[in-house]
């Protein structure tokens, strides 16, 4: 089995548009290669994820491309940096890796990406259509593009999704193909309270379930309610991403590709059916907190994925002018800054204590206050990584158990909705 | 003797580390120590540097490519790669360090129930052919 290459494809390979697309269409097809892909697919977009600095090789490999003359060839958003650029001095990393951070994050912008420093690209505008073909980095934008908006992507690392960029072709592979985007696995969500599924706590929670239990797999959702958001799909989504390798899921009745539970399965009788019971949910919902024996908190950090205008607008209410007496991150895009600030959100939150960082979030680069501590979460993602990135305990709770928490610093955690 | 498809060509010795759980490159290994750091992983703490590490799938975050490149770059990285699947993220990260110059290590995709057949901390050595057996 030999990849197949199209006249286009063998002239950037052979150097005809700069070493920098020859670089990246090696890359590409070395990936088609090892994915045993017969041909390569074109793409429309692509969402990079290696503007973030992990270690100098990042910075050696986006310098490589941009100096070799490399530029975007199909509209490229770009994930999260390493650095807030608009307020450089929340970060604590020493001046090196800040320095390297930035030069990363140019980088890109140098050869064409749009300066959006976001892990939620379809928050500022990036919304590929139902059935596009588009190169996306990054766990969670992966599972939304697929999953929500329905357009096609495989999960690509870091520098693949740029390689797909430059190249504006992605191997034909996996979740590329339309025969391999079937549920081969029904959850069933019916016996789940209704009260408890109209909340946003429970997404990141089911979420967490899902990358755990079925995480190697494409599961249909039956039974969530037909109005359930955006914001609580993306929570769902990032969760079951990071405690598995979810990039694709169903929501019956909900999602694009599963109008109905026939079509999510497309009609396959070989589909495994489990049944969502509180002693599963119990114990993803336990997972999320490693400090559940703490009663005091030292942060709050929200906005994994980056906090959206509906959601900076529930914070607002929730807080209610009220004085944080911890700190209290709220990580988000720079657009989505802008937006908020001209509904005038930016500064009463504030005012109240809440720090807005932007270009990255505090789970990727040291921006919390110390190198341990108890900090609480309303997001799956967040307290996934948290205590290998932060050295931070966790305790996971909703939003407002979050605010609640962060007036007073005792941890206050409404179970109401969890009795069950 | 196990043999698997080669992702990413080339021949090692070295002890077998054996994950008995799926994991992310990224949030789940220091790049620059080379140890696993994510405390609910079962290997907590072991070191994956100069071992042939056997892994049942990667999981998680797509930045684990750029902790492969890292590692490489840091000479802690495994000497060779067995997954029970394969995927684009890790071997990629080998890939992009060989067209930067670094040595690449081979990348070997085999059953889980091959992987399973081979003893934790024996030596193994990995071949061009991606064939894998035990030495001791």
């Amino acid at each position: 089995m030999t990849l197949k290459l199209t006249s286009h494809e063998r002239t950037l390979l052979a150097g005809e548009a700069g070493e920098a697309t020859a670089l990246a269409m090696r890359i590409v097809v070395a990936a088609a290669e090892l994915l045993s892909a017969q041909e390569l697919v074109e793409i429309s977009s692509a969402h990079i994820d290696g503007c973030l600095h992990h270690g100098d090789g990042g910075v050696e490999f986006a310098e490589q491309l941009a100096s070799g003359g490399g530029r975007v060839a199909v509209p490229t958003t770009l994930n999260v940096g390493a650095l807030d650029l608009l307020h450089p001095g929340i970060n604590r990393a020493d001046s090196h890796k800040t320095d390297m951070a930035r030069r990363q994050m140019q980088a890109y912008v140098e050869m064409g990406a749009s300066p959006t420093f976001t892990c939620a690209p379809y928050q500022v505008g990036h919304e590929p259509g139902v059935g596009e073909q588009v190169a996306w980095g990054e766990s969670n934008a992966i599972a939304f593009v697929n999953s929500v908006l329905g357009a096609r992507t495989e999960r690509y690392g870091d520098f693949l999704d740029a390689c797909c960029a430059l190249t504006g072709r992605a191997p034909s592979y996996g979740l590329h193909l339309e025969e391999n985007r079937r549920a081969t696995v029904v959850v069933d969500a019916a016996s789940v309270p209704s009260a408890l599924k109209s909340q946003d706590v429970f997404y990141p929670v089911l979420g967490t379930w899902l990358g755990l239990h079925v995480g190697q797999e494409i599961a249909a959702i039956e039974g969530l309610p037909a109005d359930v958001t955006r914001d609580q799909l993306k929570a769902l989504g990032a969760a079951a991403a990071s405690t598995g390798a979810v990039a694709l899921f169903h929501v019956v009745g909900v999602t694009p590709e599963a109008t109905t539970l026939h079509e999510a399965t497309g009609g396959s009788d070989d589909v495994r059916r489990i049944a969502l019971d509180s002693t599963g949910m119990r114990e993803a919902r336990l997972r999320l907190s490693t400090a559940d024996e703490a009663d005091r908190i030292d942060a709050v950090a929200v906005g994994s994925p980056h906090f959206s205008c509906q959601e900076f607008q529930s914070l607002h209410e929730i807080i209610a002018s009220r004085r944080l007496s911890v700190p209290f991150y709220a990580c988000t895009a720079r657009q989505t800054l802008a937006e908020i600030d001209a509904l005038g959100l930016v500064e009463p939150l504030r005012a109240s204590g809440v720090e807005i960082v932007v270009d990255t979030c505090v789970v990727v680069t040291p921006i919390l206050p110390a190198e341990s501590g108890v900090l609480m979460t309303n997001s799956g993602k967040f307290a996934h990584y948290g205590p290998s990135n932060t050295g931070y305990e966790v305790v996971y709770g909703s939003l407002a158990d979050c605010v609640e928490s962060a007036v007073g610093g005792d941890i206050s955690r409404s179970e109401e909705a969890w009795a069950w | 003797m196990v043999k698997g498809r080669v992702l990413v060509e080339g021949s090692a010795v070295g002890p077998l580390l054996r994950l008995t759980r799926p994991i992310s490159f990224w949030g789940g290994v220091d790049p620059v120590a080379g140890t696993i750091v994510d405390p609910r992983h079962p290997q907590f703490g072991t070191s994956i540097a100069g071992t042939v590490l056997a892994i049942p799938s990667a999981v998680g975050s797509s930045s684990s490519s750029a902790i492969m490149l890292e590692l490489l770059r840091e000479k802690q990285a495994p000497v060779a790669i067995l997954m029970g699947k394969a995927d684009a993220i890790l071997a990629l990260g080998v890939v992009v360090g060989a067209e930067l110059g670094y040595p690449a290590i081979p990348v070997i995709e085999s059953s889980v129930e091959d992987l399973e057949s081979l003893p934790d901390g024996a030596t193994v050595q990995v071949d061009e052919a991606g064939e894998v057996r035990v030495l001791t």
